[in-house]
């Protein structure tokens, strides 16, 4: 699945263009970017929340040749699933 | 950021109701939903990839009394950070 097939689920469901279907849904994922940009969490209920952290600067292997290079503290993006969607994917269990 | 901000947000920006939002964000979260429930991977240019993993039955342990327990199989949805989306939360 990719971004068509959301803006035609909109297209259909909400009744909206399928222009203004396409700049919503790309509006949505903007909105989410732009959020997660400043290291705001977004928590969708139903769905899960998306938690950008520090990591901090640690000491790695190429695993190539052995050599220890320093790994940068940087931010990773984080994604947890709600129990919601746990549920959908595990109906039996 | 909740999803009632969200819809707040796409309301403001787009100016349309907040029912329209509303209809849109629902809209696109359940398209996602259901998709990874059918085991589909969803690939969104920018933002990311969902895909889903599966897990096998095994036998795990309580970490505090030690009695084993079966886990049944599983399956979870998995997010790859999606290059643009990494650089902009890194550099944010």
């Amino acid at each position: 699945m990719t971004k068509a097939d959301i803006v035609e689920t909109v297209y259909q469901r909400v009744g909206f263009s399928k222009k203004d279907s396409a700049e919503l849904v790309d509006m949505v994922f903007e909105t989410l970017k732009e959020t997660l940009e400043k290291g705001e969490k977004i928590k969708i209920s139903g769905f899960g929340n998306f938690v950008v952290r520090d990591k901090k600067a640690r000491k790695g292997r190429n695993p190539k040749t052995g050599e220890e290079i320093e790994i940068s503290a940087r931010r990773v993006l984080t994604f947890k699933p709600s129990q919601v969607l746990k549920k959908m994917l595990n109906p039996n269990r | 950021m909740k999803k009632s901000d969200l819809i707040a947000a796409i309301a403001a920006k787009a100016r349309i109701s907040h029912k329209a939002a509303e209809d849109v964000v629902n809209t696109i979260f359940d398209t996602l939903k259901k998709a990874l429930a059918r085991g589909e991977r969803i690939e969104l240019r920018g933002l990311g990839s969902f895909s889903v993993k599966k897990y096998d039955p095994y036998t795990g342990r309580n970490p505090k009394t030690g009695g084993k327990i079966e886990v049944k199989e599983k399956r979870l949805p998995v997010f790859k950070t999606g290059k643009e989306l990494q650089k902009r939360v890194n550099s944010g």
